[in-house]
């Protein structure tokens, strides 16, 4: 494990708090390379403050959150992020891979070509030229993540990326994040969205209210969810199912 | 009054020397001051913006009020630093078009940092997630929010010369009104007042006023065209 590689994650006994209010309630766990893991659980249950403090977005109030080789302050990143909302820059779309590319520290003559691969793997190389922000949500979604593909992240983070994108929009965006993971990158994705769990995900982490109340494969947890809380999540989104 | 609109209207029309001049020196006094002013301003206005120090919340505060300055109170303190007994007086520019720049950089530093400072933090709030995932630093990130709201900048920069072109008291004290040195519209429309000579004061003021809509007018469709094109 000495090869420079950022996984595993481990976090131990993680709390969050705001205003004496705890959000992520002593979260032990391990992340490692390979199968793709989903944050799964209701809204408030404290997805996307536990995938910010993964990726460093928030400090923990206690506990540790350790990387495998730890990030140097400054150094370009081997993790990404896609928010549900992408937040563009008032440029084309192409520099705004490019913008990430520099933040990153890659010399300029290799962005031009990581750019146009990034554009071409989420299928927006027509588009390269537009204003970013004056594309549709489900493009600039694509734009997104064709910023992440092109820094080639060991880990890609993902907040509920589909959350206001219509269903032509979300399967786009889903065979990206498939082509992700086909390439190797690690992808934690939060979503109260089980059909989209089912479809991308190889495990599950389950959150009720800032605790991490079960971890299991997809299939043993759709099939036999140990925890009551589990149980009645995923009845009360598939209520006909049972 | 009439005689003196018709007077005035003939002046301008006529592309009267001496009017001219006096248009000229005030757009070379008011874009120089502008400059300075931006220069020192916007990024001053982007390190508060993202700035996390010490006393940052009253340096705000503080900033907004100087938006407010008094300009005869500038004129005063800039005149007493130049003065030939102050701290400034060796350069003996006093009474001089520099000394005018000097004040009305001062007079309007405040209102571009404050207003710039404001555009900056909202557009940081929006982008601060975003920008931290991509592993910027503060450095980095402050530039590139002086650039993504390079168009909200414009209208900022814009309110900092209506501020300066349409001052009085600053120029009037530093500048000492000189007949073909120091004297701007405002001041001359204030001394051809007085002195009852309408005419040049009318025409002076109407060219004040054209100005002053003009530019606002160019930064408003600068600002549409952008947000159509860039969102």
């Amino acid at each position: 494990m000495s090869n420079g590689a950022i996984l595993p994650l481990r976090l131990v006994d993680v709390s969050f708090a705001v205003g004496g209010r705890s959000l992520i309630d002593r979260i032990s766990l391990e992340i490692g390379a390979g199968p793709s893991t989903i944050i799964l659980g209701a809204n408030g249950a404290g997805k996307s403050v536990l995938m910010r403090l993964m990726h460093g977005l928030l400090s923990a109030t206690s506990g540790r959150i350790d990387w495998n080789a730890p990030e140097r302050q400054g150094a370009p990143r081997k993790q990404a992020m896609v928010f549900q909302r992408p937040v563009m820059l008032r440029r084309s779309a192409q520099a705004n891979v490019a913008y990430a590319l520099k933040i990153a520290g890659i010399p300029e003559p290799q962005r031009g070509t990581l750019v146009r691969e990034s554009l071409e793997s989420v299928g927006l190389s027509h588009l390269a030229h537009r204003a970013a922000r004056v594309l549709s949500g489900g493009e600039q979604q694509r734009l997104a993540l064709a910023r992440a593909w092109a820094l080639h992240p060991e880990v890609l983070f993902l907040d509920e990326p589909t959350a206001s994108l219509d269903p032509g929009a979300t399967r786009e965006i889903e065979s990206v994040i498939k082509a992700f993971d086909a390439a190797g990158t690690k992808v934690v994705m939060a979503t109260h969205n089980l059909g989209q769990a089912r479809r991308l995900g190889d495990e599950i982490l389950f959150l009720d209210q800032g605790r991490l109340v079960e971890r299991a494969s997809v299939g043993e947890f759709f099939s036999k969810p140990q925890s009551a809380q589990a149980a009645a999540f995923i009845k009360g989104e598939l209520p006909w199912v049972g | 009054m009439s005689e003196a609109l018709s007077a005035a209207l003939a002046l301008l029309v006529g592309l009267d020397a001496k009017l001219i001049e006096i248009v000229l020196l005030s757009l070379r006094v008011s874009l120089s001051a502008v400059a300075i002013a931006t220069l020192l301003g916007l990024p001053l206005g982007a390190a508060i913006a993202v700035g996390r120090f010490r006393g940052r919340q009253t340096v705000i505060v503080l900033l907004n009020a100087l938006m407010g300055l008094p300009p005869v109170v500038v004129g005063l303190l800039v005149y007493l630093l130049l003065s030939r007994a102050g701290p400034l007086g060796a350069l003996g520019i006093l009474f001089t078009p520099s000394a005018m720049v000097f004040a009305q950089a001062i007079l309007i530093l405040p209102i571009i940092a404050a207003l710039s400072r404001q555009a900056i933090e909202d557009a940081w709030r929006e982008y601060e997630e975003q920008l931290r995932s991509l592993g910027a630093r503060r450095m980095n990130a402050a530039l590139t929010l002086l650039w993504d709201t390079r168009f909200s900048l414009l209208t900022t920069i814009l309110a900092g010369f209506g501020r300066a072109a349409a001052e009085v008291g600053a120029v009037m004290i530093v500048g000492g009104n000189i007949d073909g040195v120091t004297r701007v519209m405002t001041t001359t429309i204030a001394l051809e007042t007085s002195k009852g000579d309408l005419p040049l004061a009318l025409g002076l003021g109407m060219i004040l006023i054209a100005i002053v809509i003009a530019v606002n007018a160019a930064a408003y469709l600068t600002k549409e065209l952008a947000q159509r094109r860039y969102g």
